[in-house]
């Protein structure tokens, strides 16, 4: 006869990067139910938006999440901007989708580490992050900062590339793709990894449509969703914007989703820096923004909304964020039920959680 | 870094950081700065380290588990805390639900300033925090001698 017992996992645990806690109640080997609780990141910096100045708020909005921070940012100012219809100059537009790119592989070199990790395979874990470093290298010398860099701004972005600094950018992305073909192959036919990865954690298409999934997860189940189709910023002038799919819905298949989307974004940068206008980077704002306006973009993890309401004063009234780990939560609830309790770091790491975006 | 007798093993928590300063922290592991080959461990169990490092400023939800790690861990111990928001509450600081520094929580030894701090402050906070470990090692050891010599007389 089995026994029920409930294994606590988290807050504190060496596979969580960040603080969630899950009661797993098990029986025997063999996951019944899992039930979470939250709030360790929990700040309130939604309610921050009316003691700072809608410019100076750029800053905070950055802040919701280390990870996918110039995302956050220019969703912010994309809100904004909208709000006071300031057409920004449309080299600052390609400028933000170069920096928004380059954020995407930074945080999916990032995941594929922690992803390998969490299967035990420490070596690759190292490799992913030695990559992603050359990633950040691009960062630091085109905005100055590693992770949080600051560089846009309600009305365009605060630094200029210039085209020495992009062909430098272009032979670096050369490298990374180089190295990148490399060790996929350890991803992608490799026994081990695939007998970990492979039939775990699936999620029918109807199952995703049910739980209002997004962003790779919903890409690795077959459902053609991606923001970027949009056409906010530049997406909208760079024709390599296809959203990629896997139809398999388990965690390989997610895993695959990211790693091409690492020579998508590649693609897209190149595309982007060959077209980029000459021009202004920024323009003027003056005013004080008045109305609302709900802002989609695609971050690494899934869409993420950003609603924002104005009352004509320089302090906004409300600032609303809908964050992609909050839509892909239910899918992660879906899918540890029946699951081993060794495969439940791999399941809570396949929908990339970024738990201090969710509960900001 | 003579003066360091032993492997400082470290423990991680995250507070409310904004990841950031986590993912710094992370980088200090992997192979562009790689303090494992100065022999410095990161480890999941609060039993086995010296070393605990904060990021991210405290709320009334974390407190307590920082409170537990933090009793968990054997004597000495050290405790360093990373980034702006682990030193004040940072950017965060007027939020209602941030309380403020880690130091409202736990006596820290170390401070880490950046927003977010870089991986070169943070292998010099770890440093700073051996030195601290070593003093703190020999300041029981010292005790230890006079309650003996103190108990042999008597
Ligand atoms: S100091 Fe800055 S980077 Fe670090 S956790 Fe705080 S807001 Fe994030």
């Amino acid at each position: 006869m089995s026994r029920r017992s409930i294994v606590p996992f988290g807050p504190q645990h060496p596979v969580l990067p960040e603080p969630i806690h899950l009661d797993l109640v098990l029986e025997d080997e063999r996951v019944v139910e899992a039930i979470p609780s939250i709030g360790f990141v929990h700040r309130g910096l939604e309610k921050l938006v009316e003691k700072r100045e809608y410019t100076e708020y750029v800053y905070v909005a950055e802040r919701i999440c280390g990870i996918c921070s110039f995302q956050h940012g220019s969703g912010y100012c994309q809100a904004v901007e909208a709000i006071m219809n300031v057409e920004i100059p449309p080299r600052a537009e390609f400028l933000r989708t170069i920096w928004a790119e380059l954020s995407r592989m930074h945080s999916h070199l990032l995941w594929l580490g922690l992803l390998a990790d969490a299967f035990g395979f420490e070596s690759l874990f190292m490799q992913c992050w030695r990559l992603r470093e050359r990633v950040l290298d691009i960062f630091e010398m085109t905005t100055g900062g590693r992770v949080i860099f600051s560089v846009c701004k309600v009305g365009g972005v605060r630094r200029d590339i210039s085209s020495d600094d992009m062909k430098r950018i272009i032979t670096v992305l050369d490298t990374i793709v180089a190295d990148l073909k490399d060790f996929e192959r350890v991803f992608f036919d490799n026994n081990t990894v695939k007998s970990r990865l492979c039939g775990v954690g699936v999620l029918s298409k109807e199952k995703i449509l049910e739980l209002g999934a997004v962003g790779p997860v919903a890409r690795g189940s077959g459902i053609k969703l991606d923001m970027r189709k949009l056409g906010y910023a530049a997406y909208d002038k760079i024709p390599q914007v296809e959203p990629i799919i896997e139809t398999a819905g388990d965690c390989y298949a997610r895993c695959l989703v990211r790693l091409r989307e690492l020579y998508q974004s590649v693609e897209i940068i190149k595309a982007a820096a060959s077209t980029m206008p000459e021009g202004e980077i920024s323009v003027k704002v003056t005013g004080n923004p008045n109305g609302e306006f709900f802002s989609r973009v695609e971050q690494p993890r899934g869409e993420a909304s950003y609603y924002v309401r104005g009352n004509g004063t320089k302090f906004l009234e409300r600032f609303r964020v809908r964050t992609p780990t909050f839509a892909n939560l239910g899918a992660l609830l879906a899918t540890l039920p029946g699951c081993d309790l060794a495969d439940v770091p791999m399941l809570v790491l396949t929908i990339d959680p970024c738990i201090s975006c969710t509960e900001r | 870094m003579s003066f360091i007798k032993k492997s400082p093993w470290i423990i991680h928590y995250d507070g409310t950081s904004c990841n950031g300063c986590d993912i710094e922290t992370l980088a200090c592991l992997t192979p562009l700065y790689d303090v494992e080959r100065l022999g410095v461990v990161n480890t999941g169990n609060p039993k086995h380290a010296d070393i605990l490092l904060v990021t991210g400023s405290v709320n009334e939800q974390s407190a307590p588990v920082l409170w537990q790690i933090y009793n968990q861990m054997a004597n000495p111990k050290v405790v360093v805390a990373i980034g702006i928001c682990a030193l004040s509450g940072g950017v965060f600081k007027e939020c209602y639900n941030v309380k403020g520094g880690v130091d409202t929580v736990l006596p820290v030894d170390v401070y880490v300033p950046g927003c977010a701090a870089r991986p070169e402050a943070i292998i010099d906070g770890v440093a700073k925090a051996c030195e601290i470990l070593q003093q703190k090692l020999d300041h029981e050891r010292e005790k230890k001698r006079t309650r003996k010599a103190v108990k042999n007389n008597g």
